[in-house]
């Protein structure tokens, strides 16, 4: 195995464990916190393949942002920390139509996986060039419509947020 | 990658790796030591006190005894606690600090990882430090810890924004995210730092101004990521104890405060990058090969930790609101208007 096996297996391992870690931990906080390795794990893979500048926001939004924000909401709503996942009411007929969605979501990646003509550059053994300028490129000029529509929406957003929380007062 | 010494040194296998990242943890652990001397020391001096005298000559060796006191204290954890995340929390704190080292650049020679995007790592990795409080304040169970940690959350959250627009005007003054870029282009002696308009013709001692607001919006903004007085509310003793470390004792408590002292140091070198040159000497050529480069960048570093402590023993606490004003009313305009002039003179420096 050389560095970059043994780095792989090394993320994936902490992807794997701390996603199952969110699926069947029987409490909400577990699982809000095992997402936090989930995400750093999935950034490392990301770094290993090259794509730094995605790894890097994949930290700065998921785990700056997103989580906070899960963390936020669970601490805030109180009683839901405690409450187990699976409660009396649900029966087994639940098993059987989560079994169902997810066989269902499973062979829809496989046949992706599989059909789609993906585009594979030669992987170079160092990488030089950040991803980084390209992005910028792009995002400034093939793109650049997509990129501003994005900015609007989430100014305006951002002004709606603001509104709510001033109608209090 | 030219610019890491161990590599050529041991060549590129997984070993020299791990010798790289055990370096700068030997550096934080000394660092550390000489930190909290700087602290016991620097705060006796602002109160007219002598401060540790006993311990060595004249108490040098006093954080060596707190350390070994740390280490053999009962590691306590009370009964309610939630255990799993209790026991996590200091660990994901310090390592949201110790991240942040990979990219620090000691030397022309010497930087853990020559990441493209250095300066928007050390950015983000910064978020694990918010979630390793939230955790710590939450699985405390104890209405003063989880205070904190929400406080903190919020305050370190709300000063990311002046902070993010003063790395953007560097980036773009730079047209670089790389840490080494950065300190290259202020190459030249003091007069090219950034703090001093940068590499450019004499027409940049008009965008100055520009840049030093820049340069305190960052500063005041890492005093308050670092939960450092006068932003150390989520630790504000006379309102809620000690915060979210209000249950941790030990060693559990020593890595939060490990953690404090590195990111002191990681907001400290980020402003030695980003304002005032890096491992650059200020004198030009002189002294500038990579072994002086680590001793003028560990200079300007520390200058800048004692700064911090220096503001800490000097200043009192802020309230929430005010806070809450100073980032959101004063620092962000300040920001964005630094910020739109120092692109403006990236845009026409030649």
């Amino acid at each position: 195995m050389n560095t970059f096996q043994i780095v792989f297996y090394l993320f994936a391992l902490i992807v794997i464990i701390s996603a199952m870690g969110v699926v069947f931990s029987r409490k909400l906080m577990y699982s809000a916190f095992s997402l936090l390795f989930t995400f750093f794990g999935v950034a490392g893979i990301y770094a290993l393949l090259n794509a730094d500048f995605l790894a890097v926001v994949q930290i700065m939004i998921y785990v700056g942002g997103i989580l906070v924000l899960i963390i936020f909401g669970v601490m805030l709503t109180t009683k839901i920390t405690d409450v187990d996942m699976i409660s009396g009411k649900t029966g087994k007929w639940v098993y059987l139509g989560a079994s169902i969605v997810s066989l269902s979501v499973l062979t829809l990646l496989l046949y992706m996986f599989n059909t789609v003509n993906w585009n594979l550059p030669g992987a170079t053994a160092i990488y030089h060039d950040s991803s980084l300028d390209a992005l910028g490129t792009v995002l400034l000029t093939k793109y650049v419509l997509t990129f501003l529509v994005a900015a609007i929406l989430l100014l305006i957003a951002f002004i709606g947020a603001a509104l709510i929380a001033r109608k209090g007062n | 990658m030219e610019s890491n010494f161990i590599l050529e040194l041991f060549g590129n296998n997984i070993w020299s790796y791990l010798i790289i990242a055990v370096i700068p943890l030997g550096f934080v652990t000394l660092y550390a030591l000489v930190a909290i001397l700087g602290e016991l020391k620097i705060a006796s001096w602002v109160q007219d006190r002598l401060g540790p005298m006993r311990t060595g000559w004249k108490g040098v060796l006093q954080p060596l005894a707190e350390v070994i006191k740390l280490l053999q204290k009962e590691d306590i954890t009370p009964t309610n606690v939630n255990r799993p995340l209790f026991n996590t929390a200091p660990f994901v704190v310090f390592i949201g600090s110790f991240a942040a080292f990979a990219v620090i650049p000691f030397s022309s020679k010497f930087i853990p990882a020559d990441l493209n995007v250095g300066l928007f790592y050390i950015f983000a990795v910064s978020s694990f430090g918010v979630i390793g409080i939230l955790m710590g304040g939450w699985s405390s169970n104890n209405k003063y810890s989880m205070l904190g940690a929400i406080r903190s959350a919020s305050q370190m959250i709300s000063y990311e924004i002046p902070m993010a627009l003063s790395i953007i005007a560097i980036a773009t003054l730079s047209s670089s995210l790389n840490m080494n870029k950065i300190i290259e282009m202020q190459s030249g002696g003091f007069w090219d730092w950034n703090i001093l308009g940068g590499n450019g013709p004499i027409l940049k001692i008009v965008f100055i101004p520009f840049l030093l607001v820049l340069f305190i919006v960052y500063f005041i903004g890492s005093l308050a990521e670092t939960n450092r007085t006068p932003f150390d509310i989520p630790e504000g003793e006379s309102e809620i104890v000690g915060g979210y470390h209000t249950e941790y004792s030990g060693m559990k408590f020593a890595m939060f405060f490990f953690a404090e002292y590195a990111n002191m140091f990681v907001v400290s070198s980020l402003v030695t990058v980003m304002f005032f040159g890096g491992w650059q000497s200020p004198f030009g050529s002189f002294l500038n090969d990579p072994i002086s480069q680590v001793f003028w960048f560990v200079i300007k570093a520390m200058f800048f930790v004692f700064v911090q402590i220096w503001l800490r023993w000097t200043l009192p606490r802020v309230r929430v609101d005010q806070l809450m004003y100073i980032t959101w009313k004063v620092m962000l305009p300040f920001a964005f208007v630094a910020f739109l002039g120092v692109a403006f003179w990236s845009m026409i420096k030649p």
